[in-house]
Parts: C-alpha cells; sequence; structure tokens
C-alpha cells in the first residue's frame, strides 16, 4: 500500500504562542513541533504499512524551512520519504489555499490512502482533511477513531454524541483519524539515525503548477482586523477543606445566583 | 436587508437549542432564513420562526442518513445558490460541531468562499457585512476578523448567545429546494449505528452547567454525577479519565474533545493542563475541588476548594439539594 500522511509543524502549546504585526502565527521566532495530533495519522499509516508487508508511508508538509523537524519527526518514527513544500509566498495562507497546495503536493504522489490528524493543535479548524477530499476527488472519511483496510475499502468507526456510526468507503479515501486510534510510539535510536538518510522532497509553487496570486497573506479569502491578548483569568478565591468545604462551595454558588 | 441562512441542527424536525441561538445572531445581520436537510421542515417551522426565520428551506430527502457529510454539504451549497448567492445571501451561520465544520469547509470550496470556525461573536460591521470574534491558543488571545471574499461561511460555538425568541413573530413560509447529489456524495455510506444509552442529562456542549470529573476521581464518577443532577447539569470528563477507560470520549472537554462555554464549570479532581484548559477556559465562573493545592487548574478558577472531592461532593451535593427541595 502506498500511505501519504499530511502533517504540520505547529508552535508548541506549552510554550509562548502569539501572533506578528501581521496578524499572522509567527512560526518562525517560538519553539515548534510536529503536531500532536498528527502524530496519531503517522502512528497508523506505519500500523497500517506494517500490517499489509511491502508498502511505503510518505508525510507531506506545507510550512516555512523549520517546518522540515516535523518532517524529521516522522521519518524517525518509521516514515520513509517526505514531501515538503516551502516558498516565500505561502506565508498567511488560510485553510483554502493550504487544502489546495497541499492537494497539488498529493497530486505529484501515488497513493492508496491519505491520512490526516483530526486538527491542529494551533488553528484547531479541523477543516482541511474535508477540503482535501473534495479537492481530490475521493471519498471523505474522517474523524475516526477505529479504521480497517479490507482489500480495496476502509471501515471505520466515528463516535458522536448520540453514539458510534460504522463508515465503509472505497479507496483512494482520505481519511483522518482522532487521538482515540492509536498510542504514538516514540522514534527508537535506531529510527532516529535511519531517519538521516530517507529522502525529502523540497517543492516551491512553481513546482506544483501553481502561482503566489492563489496563496498567502494576499490571496487570504478572510481577513483579521485585531488580535487581543485576553487578560488572564485572575483566580478567585481559595479555601481549604476542614469538613465545611461543601457547604461553604455551595453558599458561593448561591450567592452568584448559580443555584 | 440581507438574507442570513442559519443551517438547523434538528432530529426529525426537533429544533436544537444551538439553531436558537444562530438564529439570534443571525437577526443582527439581515433576515434569517433557516435550511432544514432530512425530513421535518413542516414541524420545526414554528420554533424556526419563533426564532426569526421569515424562511425555511427544506430538503426532505433520505441520503443525510446514508452518507457521510458530503451530501448536507452539497445540498446547503445548493441552497445557497437558489437563495441568489453572494448578491442576496449575507452569510451563512452553521454551528461549530465536528460534523458542522466538515460541511462548512466543503461548502467554503464549492463557493470560493471564505471561511471562518469556532466564532464566539458575531456583529454587524459598519457596511453591514459580519465581523466575528474568535478565542484562540487557550483563550490567550481574542481575534476580530471578515470574511472578504464570497458569501461569509461562518461555524458558531455553542452558548456564544442566549437565545431570544422574536415578539410577535409570523409564521415562515416553507421552500422545498431540489437537489442532484454527485456520485462523490455517495462514496462513504454509513453502514451501521450503534446508538448511545441516553443518559437524561443536558448535552455537554450546549449545557448551562457542567461538572467535570478527572484522574481525582480514580475511577468512581458516582459523586461526579450525584452533584451534576443535582445541579441539572451535564457531566464531562479530563483526557485522563477517558484514556484510562472511566468515561467516554464523547464526555471529553478539552481540546481534543468538546470546547464548553457554560455559565458554570466545576472541575473535580482534575489538575488543569493545558490541553483541558483549552476545552473550558471561557466558562463563565469556573469552580475546582483538588487535593493538590499547586494544581494549575486553581489559577483559573472563581472559587477553589483544596480538599478530597470524596469528601466536598457528597457534602455540596446535599446542600444544593436541600436548597432546591
Amino acid at each position: 500500500m502506498k500511505i501519504v500522511v499530511c502533517v504540520k509543524h505547529v508552535p508548541d502549546a506549552q510554550a509562548d504562542r502569539h501572533f506578528t504585526a501581521a496578524h499572522t502565527v509567527d512560526r518562525e521566532g517560538v519553539d515548534g513541533l510536529l503536531s500532536e495530533l498528527d502524530e496519531y495519522a503517522v502512528e497508523e499509516a506505519l500500523s497500517i504499512a506494517e500490517a499489509a508487508g511491502d508498502s511505503t508511508v510518505t508525510v507531506v508538509c506545507m510550512g516555512p524551512e523549520v517546518a522540515g523537524d516535523a518532517i524529521r519527526k516522522a521519518l524517525q518514527m518509521g516514515a520513509d520519504a517526505g514531501v515538503h513544500v516551502l516558498d516565500d509566498a505561502l506565508a498567511g495562507s488560510d485553510a483554502l489555499a493550504t487544502s489546495k497546495v497541499l492537494a497539488a503536493a498529493i497530486g505529484t504522489l501515488e497513493y492508496d490512502l491519505v491520512l490526516c490528524g483530526m486538527g491542529s493543535t494551533d488553528g484547531m479548524m479541523s477543516v482541511v482533511p474535508p477540503m482535501l477530499a473534495q479537492r481530490l476527488g475521493l471519498p471523505q472519511v474522517t474523524l475516526a477513531g477505529k479504521i480497517e483496510i479490507d482489500g480495496s475499502a476502509v471501515r471505520a468507526e466515528r463516535d458522536g454524541d448520540t453514539g458510534t456510526e460504522v463508515i465503509e468507503a472505497p479507496l483512494p479515501a482520505v481519511v483522518s483519524v482522532t487521538d482515540q486510534i492509536n498510542d504514538p510510539r516514540y522514534p527508537s535510536f535506531k529510527g532516529i539515525m535511519a531517519a538521516k538518510k530517507k529522502p525529502v522532497t523540497r517543492l516551491t509553487l512553481a513546482d506544483l503548477g501553481l502561482s503566489s496570486a492563489d496563496v498567502g497573506l494576499s490571496a487570504a479569502w478572510t481577513v483579521v482586523e485585531d488580535v487581543a491578548a485576553r487578560p488572564p483569568r485572575s483566580a478567585g478565591q481559595k479555601i481549604t477543606d476542614e469538613g465545611d468545604g461543601g457547604a461553604r462551595l455551595v453558599e458561593f454558588l448561591a450567592g452568584a445566583k448559580l443555584v | 436587508m440581507a438574507e442570513i441562512l442559519v443551517l438547523v441542527d434538528h432530529v426529525d424536525g426537533a429544533v436544537k437549542k444551538t439553531t436558537t441561538e444562530l438564529l439570534t445572531l443571525a437577526r443582527r445581520l439581515g433576515s434569517p432564513s433557516a435550511v432544514v436537510l432530512g425530513p421535518g421542515a413542516e414541524s420545526a417551522a414554528g420554533t424556526l420562526a419563533e426564532f426569526g426565520a421569515a424562511k425555511v428551506y427544506s430538503v426532505p430527502v433520505p441520503e443525510f442518513g446514508e452518507f457521510l457529510v458530503v451530501p448536507k454539504a452539497e445540498a446547503l451549497a445548493a441552497v445557497v445558490a437558489a437563495a441568489g448567492g453572494p448578491g442576496t445571501v449575507g452569510a451563512l451561520l452553521v454551528t461549530s460541531t465536528p460534523e458542522g465544520k466538515e460541511i462548512a469547509a466543503r461548502v467554503a470550496v464549492s463557493l470560493e468562499s471564505g471561511l471562518i470556525t469556532d466564532a464566539v461573536d458575531v456583529q454587524a460591521g459598519p457596511d453591514g457585512a459580519p465581523v466575528t470574534t474568535q478565542s484562540v491558543f487557550a483563550a490567550a488571545y481574542a481575534v476580530t476578523a471578515k470574511v472578504t471574499h464570497g458569501v461569509p461561511v461562518i461555524t458558531i460555538k455553542p452558548n456564544s448567545v442566549e437565545a431570544e425568541p422574536v415578539t410577535g413573530a409570523e409564521s415562515a413560509q416553507v421552500v422545498e429546494v431540489p437537489v442532484t447529489f454527485s456520485d462523490l456524495a455517495k462514496t462513504a455510506k454509513i453502514v451501521e449505528r450503534k446508538p448511545k444509552a441516553k443518559t437524561g442529562r443536558p448535552e455537554l456542549t450546549e449545557a448551562a452547567i457542567v461538572v467535570s470529573g478527572g484522574r481525582g476521581t480514580g475511577g468512581d464518577f458516582s459523586l461526579v454525577e450525584a452533584f451534576a443532577d443535582a445541579l441539572g447539569a451535564a457531566v464531562g470528563a479530563s483526557r485522563a479519565a477517558v484514556d484510562a477507560g472511566w468515561y467516554p470520549h464523547s464526555n471529553q472537554v478539552g481540546q481534543t474533545g468538546k470546547q464548553v462555554s457554560p455559565q458554570l464549570y466545576v472541575a473535580c479532581g482534575i489538575s488543569g493542563a493545558i490541553q483541558h484548559r483549552a476545552g473550558m477556559q471561557t466558562s463563565k465562573t469556573i469552580v475546582a475541588i483538588n487535593k493538590d493545592p499547586e494544581a494549575p487548574i486553581f489559577d483559573l478558577a472563581d472559587y477553589g476548594v483544596v480538599g478530597d472531592l470524596f469528601a466536598v461532593l457528597p457534602q455540596a451535593t446535599a446542600e444544593v439539594t436541600k436548597r432546591k427541595g
């Protein structure tokens, strides 16, 4: 099987995250890493590849130079190759442009399955997988907590509020997976060493037949007018339970007219 | 006046609270028209009109229950076109559920329109076009934005506004819109549904009060549930509790679960890691119970109790029951 996994390099949520003067996410002046939710997609690809045998896993990433770290982490986990789309014109792209670029990059590859995470930990829009499916003209099987590849079809379970839906679709398909699906492996020392020799293809917009007019901040179909830091919540009262904690809690709630 | 389309959340015509909230917001931007996908438009029309819908577009076909997401996206795009597209339609509002965002995403691509997700507020800007507010990076920043191309497609979080009915609402006209689905729309088939037992508790993202349990419960959610039931609240769970198998993922509050913004959020035995905070940080009032006085959750809490939830919760439940009785 030939599996493609889309990954994103994001600012570390445990560290400082902020915006540039142009109101875009600062991706270069911060600590970044492979988006945690994409690790589940990489892991799932590796498991499927191992079970099927004679398979390859290629990760595709759009981002500045530093985004190569996300590709490297996936290669260290065991992916076979990477594709890095980078071009100065891409900075500030909206989700619509991102999905257009990723679809074009995926279009340069042969694949049976495109895997994605459930959303990036910075934007958390969760819209790129359905947009990719639409642009590639492929079935969309998204937010799967469990998947099985059965010959030329995929069978998935998708958890919702009222229950679980079981979905079937023919391959090739775009599948996104949640953090319930598996436990991503840590790269082994052997994996870290092996990653250094794995190929990473670098592509520009011109390589994809796209114009800078299609992407980037100036082409975006939304504009951010203002970004305001919200004052952090200040801690309120704190008491220690001395046998009356529950009662005092309810007194507080009653005072706030919440009970 | 611009026509503002609102995708209705419903079960066979029974309209959900989120739709009444979206219609309330839609009234700020223009004249609301509700869109009912699947059967039920006639039963829904009364409630939809009560919250301001002047018109109800209906696509009562079975495909929405048979195939994943794509039929809804195609039908919605067809309704926007039938309503007149960018010239007449001022915005398309969809609730920010996982499915809602996927539908909105595909509609934005089809209509070549800008997309804003997870808005917590929408107002009419100086030119009448919608201006949204989003709360990003675990509520560290408030972002103000607009769509600049096509019909603004905006997804809105539940509990962003208090729904207000209109006085003297007229009944809404129901208009059926014919839709032909592509072959692609029928490729991801829903072959089985495993329903979940109903708890009788409110839905997590819509509830006014949420009581959540974490690692500190040690797997025993009975006291969390009892307190929730005394308050008429929904029950949430931290990622640690869900990963341990103590509670279903559909109750998870956090970055990879549900994001909630209730009037009151009670965190029991939850340390307050950023993954959890991203799911509840914008709650109006936050209360925390934790044995560890240094737990980060106390930095967020309006009222914190350092103590054992096994002692605090039963007492609190009894107090609430006494006051309500």
